[in-house]
């Protein structure tokens, strides 16, 4: 069941990848030159949609909370985040990107998967002198804004229902992919 | 349906709740979506077929399997229990994305020109038609992209969009990093550029 899952899930998530242009370098480098919005807004409003749906069906009963995984926060999260950002405008992929635009058969995509395979290597070999440095030192830890009722994570807004949270944060996201223009010097508009 | 198939592109709309629904769909059923851990399973399992002593099975290992590689043996082996069976859902998830890719490419209705598969009109209009320049940078680019990853413990899949979904903390500082890098870099590097 879990592999028919597998297969599934991922040939959906590569096919949507593919049509909303997040595997098409030249979308990516638009994007983040801030001349082409499209994908922002896809994100954006992906982000916000997933996010305020599963605090519902939480909310709700209707799934538990038992699928949910969240990340620890630790300095080598902004500043990893921050060499991806590098490697994702010199390329215009990022890792799942780039897998799928291999298969769409795009031959850079071929060259960026190999490019990363020797990334990730190199960490793999220097991670055990890395382990004990000031970037694996903690941030914040597993800690959510929105409270998930998962013990070991922290939660940081625990004042209001993890909805109220979570569904703010949505709505925000969804109204910024709403009000970007589609591209720069546009007029606002949501077509 | 025949346009959501068939359509080159999709609108941002469609885009966005499509992606939306990709994610909340996998954190329902099985688990959150991420991509660039499999980049070390698939380095592992080449190390493996290489040399067998990668990965040992070692029943003191909460997941039963060991390395001499600190970073496949953290966890208590997680990674290397992987390496060992690569039938595993996550592997085979990313494996499938490319299936994923290669269906929407093939059903697309125009599809792109020739030139266009390995260089995109703005790095022409910037670094001209040579592909080994193209391709010189895009190792890079993914090197970087994913020793970065890795070092943050996860990457646009796994971070930003998961982890913003479920309000992770870790999701935000991540998207800043990379934001905060990514626009400098690509407005100053296609500066110009179509």
């Amino acid at each position: 069941m879990e592999m028919f899952l597998a297969i599934l899930l991922g040939l959906f998530f590569g096919f949507v990848l593919q049509k909303c242009g997040a595997a098409n370098p030249q979308r990516i480098i638009d994007m983040l030159r801030l001349k082409d919005f499209h994908l922002m807004k896809a994100i954006l409003s992906g982000i916000g949609l997933s996010s305020l749906l599963l605090f519902a069906l939480l909310a709700l009963g209707v799934i538990d909370n038992g699928n949910l995984s969240v990340k620890a926060s630790y300095v080598g999260v902004p500043l990893g985040g921050a060499i991806l950002g590098a490697g994702w405008a010199i390329s215009g992929f990022c890792s799942g990107t780039g897998v799928v635009a291999a298969g769409a058969g795009r031959k850079d995509a071929l060259i960026f998967i190999l490019g990363g395979l020797a990334g990730a290597l190199a960490f793999m070999l220097i991670y055990g002198s890395l382990k004990s440095t000031f970037l694996f030192s903690p941030l914040g830890g597993k800690a959510t804004l929105a409270e998930t009722g998962v013990e070991k994570y922290t939660t940081l807004v625990s004042s209001l229902p993890a909805l109220a949270v979570a569904g703010s944060i949505a709505v925000l996201f969804i109204l910024l992919a709403w009000i970007l223009p589609e591209r720069q010097g546009d007029a606002v508009d949501s077509k | 349906m025949k346009n959501f198939l068939f359509q080159t592109q999709w609108s941002w709309k469609t885009s966005g709740a499509a992606l939306g629904l990709a994610f909340l769909l996998a954190v329902v059923l099985v688990k959150p979506i991420g991509v660039s851990t499999q980049f070390v399973i698939l380095d592992g399992m080449i190390w493996n077929a290489l040399s067998s002593k990668t990965v040992v099975i070692d029943e003191a290992a909460s997941n039963g399997y060991s390395s001499p590689n600190a970073y496949l043996n953290k966890s208590g082996g997680k990674y290397a229990k992987s390496v060992a069976h690569p039938l595993n859902y996550s592997f085979v998830f990313v494996l499938a994305m490319v299936g994923g890719g290669f269906l929407a490419s093939r059903l697309q209705s125009n599809r792109s020109e020739k030139k266009e598969e390995a260089l995109p009109a703005v790095w022409r209009s910037r670094f001209g038609d040579s592909p080994s320049k193209r391709y010189a940078a895009v190792f890079i680019g993914g090197f970087l992209a994913l020793f970065g990853s890795r070092l943050a413990g996860g990457c646009t899949s796994g971070h930003m969009m998961s982890g913003m979904m479920q309000t992770s903390l870790s999701g935000y500082l991540f998207a800043f990093g990379a934001f905060a890098v990514a626009v400098p870099v690509a407005i100053l590097m296609f500066k110009g550029g179509k």
